[in-house]
């Protein structure tokens, strides 16, 4: 009995992290289905998320709403302006040009907000917008904070489930991811398209940001590394370009965490994540909803 | 008239050449900015008194270099060539954290660049391969002492059975807390009945909580710098663990409590010094620094302070600015009375000294007992 509630116990803490995993991966792999681009800043707009709404709630005082929703705004800006000015140039380049500028595009991001006129590389405490509380169910606790980041994220992929499958600009999002040439035959923007996918991506990493803020109420500018590269990682599992892949993926990955800390050992925890990416590329490189691509 | 006045002040300093001093300079490394900044900040302001109060009598014009070593290995590293190669410095004191202060105290010898640092515990800064580093010092205690400290004290006092430990394992002085408290608990009867370890940039304990939660330990040794403690305490009280918490001199900062709240209130902590301290020298430094700062000195402060102090005495004292006499000095130099209390040096360059016990409380830290080594 108490080792069926310590299981349930640690589960609630894998979905919670797992949570934030999804909503990063999705990024990634709707970035990638459009441009075959893994956006290697897409941790950094995460982070930036995060300190946007650390200067809303404690600058400004904000209603939790209002945060949410000028958070997801400034962020989707820093997306489109990323694309337009550091991808959109190399549209025709070779596509190993589009990484290295990813990757200077993240070290950029990182290492311009930590001088000292910005938000300097020291740890700063996050605001918490409202008390935390905890409930017990007799079979585990769960906390006013956790049950926030689950139904959060829960009415995010909600509205990005409605966005790609029943709006012009999902099936055209989908339509470019499918096949680029054709999709611009057929009088698709593909601009346009790109920079919607860069939007909804770099919203979806603010929310992250927010939620991972609250939850863990300590931010600083490389905090963006470790979640976004496990959050890769949960892109891959899932299968990159894929995305219900990226949720469960993400969730995967959280959970994975957690019981590797809870039975195994804390040390190996990392180490077991990136055996699982190793596993995926060597023995199911498309993940786990990935179809086997087929060469015409 | 202007021309006149120039011409004067150009006699003026050709004619006295003898009233001016000697300047030379003196290196501190220190994390001003990072995941443990305060500890900088306040050496900084113990290292600019020091130069202060020295200059009152001193043989010398000090003309201080102060680098930022962001608690990164590597960037200490860096700070420590700046200032040894371009700077020219004649002495360093610092850095404070031991991750750091290992490194650089590496660089420092092999320049035989004479070194005390006023806080880094861990024994590898001074040792290196079992053998001691001779241009490298230390005004403070060291682990295996500080670790005993914190164990013999959860059995005693506390009377407490048992523990649980959890620390960063990448962090030199995070695991070598961790080690000795665990063995000294275990030698006195006591039970540990978890050891975990995170990452520096974990954020997310959830799971180690949890674990530890199932084994209801009386005490959680936190053996890691301010903000990492504040993070895991608040964590550790949301998901309802009561155990007491118990940490090393990495908590001495006044962000503690601003950051992790009540989460930390009745928490204990080995430190160098306390500011209730009754001593002549303390009080007259905890005065000077309340005038200049505006806030209490903390241990970060007292130990910059007494470090910085030593090396102007024996640069004062030393037969030649030679880093070998400085250091014959060092090595020679009998109960200097600093901030912190009495330092001697031993055989391995640490000083033998006294820690005390601070009990954590809603808006200071409380005097508890002192133990001698």
């Amino acid at each position: 009995m108490e080792q069926i509630s310590y299981i349930l116990q640690q589960v609630v803490n894998g979905i919670q992290l797992g949570a934030v995993y999804a909503l990063i991966a999705l990024g990634y792999t709707m970035v990638y289905g459009v441009l075959r681009l893994i956006n290697f800043a897409h941790g950094d707009v995460f982070m930036l998320g995060a300190f946007v709404a650390y200067f809303l709630i404690s600058k400004f005082g904000l209603p939790v709403y209002l945060v949410f929703i000028l958070t997801m705004v400034s962020c989707a800006l820093v997306g489109y302006v990323i694309e337009k000015v550091a991808y959109k140039p190399l549209r025709d380049a070779p596509k190993i040009s589009l990484l290295i500028t990813a990757v200077g595009v993240s070290l950029f991001l990182e290492y311009f907000l930590s001088l000292k006129a910005l938000f300097t590389p020291n740890y700063i405490p996050f605001p918490r917008p409202f008390e935390i509380e905890t409930y017990d169910l007799s079979f585990f606790v769960i906390t006013n904070v956790q049950l926030l980041i689950f139904i959060i994220t829960f009415i995010s992929l909600f509205i990005l489930y409605l966005l790609i499958y029943k709006t012009r600009y999902g099936i055209a999002m989908r339509a470019v991811s499918y096949d680029k040439e054709t999709a611009s035959l057929m009088g698709v923007g593909i601009d346009g398209i790109i920079s919607f996918t860069f939007i909804i991506g770099a919203s979806l990493a603010g929310v992250g940001g927010i939620l991972y803020g609250i939850a863990y109420p300590q931010i600083n500018v490389f905090m963006g590394i470790m979640p976004g590269i496990k959050s890769f990682i949960a892109a891959v599992l899932g299968g990159i370009g894929i995305i219900h892949g990226a949720v469960v993926g993400g969730l995967i990955i959280g959970l994975c965490e957690v019981f590797v800390s809870a039975f195994l050992s804390s040390t190996f925890r990392d180490g077991v994540i990136f055996i699982i990416l190793f596993a995926v590329l060597l023995f199911r490189p498309m993940g786990i909803f990935g179809k086997r691509i087929e060469k015409v | 008239m202007k021309k006149l006045f120039l011409v004067f002040m150009a006699v003026a300093f050709l004619a006295f050449p003898s009233f001016a001093k000697d300047t030379i300079k003196l290196g501190l490394i220190a994390p001003l900015t990072g995941d443990v900044k305060t500890f900088g900040e306040s050496a900084k302001n113990g290292f600019i008194i020091a130069i202060e109060d020295y200059s009152k009598s001193g043989k010398y014009k000090i003309d201080p270099v102060i680098a930022d070593d962001r608690n990164d290995p590597t960037e200490g590293a860096n700070a420590a060539l700046k200032l040894i190669t371009q700077d020219k410095v004649i002495a360093i004191s610092g850095p404070l954290t031991s991750k750091v202060a290992i490194p650089v105290s590496d660089i420092a010898n092999n320049n035989k660049i004479p070194m005390i640092t006023g806080a880094a515990t861990n024994p590898k800064v001074t040792i290196h391969d079992g053998k001691r580093k001779p241009y490298v010092f230390r005004a403070c205690f060291i682990d295996p002492f500080q670790g005993t400290v914190a164990a013999n004290f959860a059995d005693k006092e506390l009377k407490v059975k048992t523990a649980a430990v959890l620390y960063d394992v990448g962090n030199d002085y995070s695991k070598g807390l961790a080690e000795y408290f665990k063995a000294t608990f275990i030698k006195k009867g006591g039970n540990i009945v978890a050891y975990e370890s995170y990452q520096k940039d974990d954020v997310d304990f959830s799971a180690l909580i949890t674990k530890i939660q199932v084994k209801k330990p009386d005490v959680l040794y936190l053996p890691d710098y301010y903000n990492k403690v504040a993070l895991i305490a608040r964590q550790v009280r949301e998901k309802g663990l009561k155990s007491t918490l118990i940490g090393g001199d990495g908590w001495d900062s006044p962000e503690l409590i601003k950051i992790a709240g009540g989460a930390i209130v009745g928490g204990y902590f080995t430190n160098h010094y306390s500011p209730d301290r009754k001593d002549p020298i303390a009080e007259a430094f905890i005065k000077r620094y309340k005038e200049k700062y505006n806030t209490v000195p903390d241990a970060f402060a007292a130990l910059s302070y007494d470090a910085t102090m030593i090396l102007l005495k024996a640069i004062d004292n030393a037969r030649s600015l030679k880093s070998e006499d400085i250091v014959k000095y060092l090595n020679s130099m009998k109960n200097h009375k600093g901030v912190t209390g009495n330092i001697n040096f031993d055989k391995n360059g640490d000083a033998v000294k006294s820690a005390v016990i601070l009990k954590v409380e809603k808006d200071r830290v409380r005097y508890m007992t002192t133990v001698n080594p």
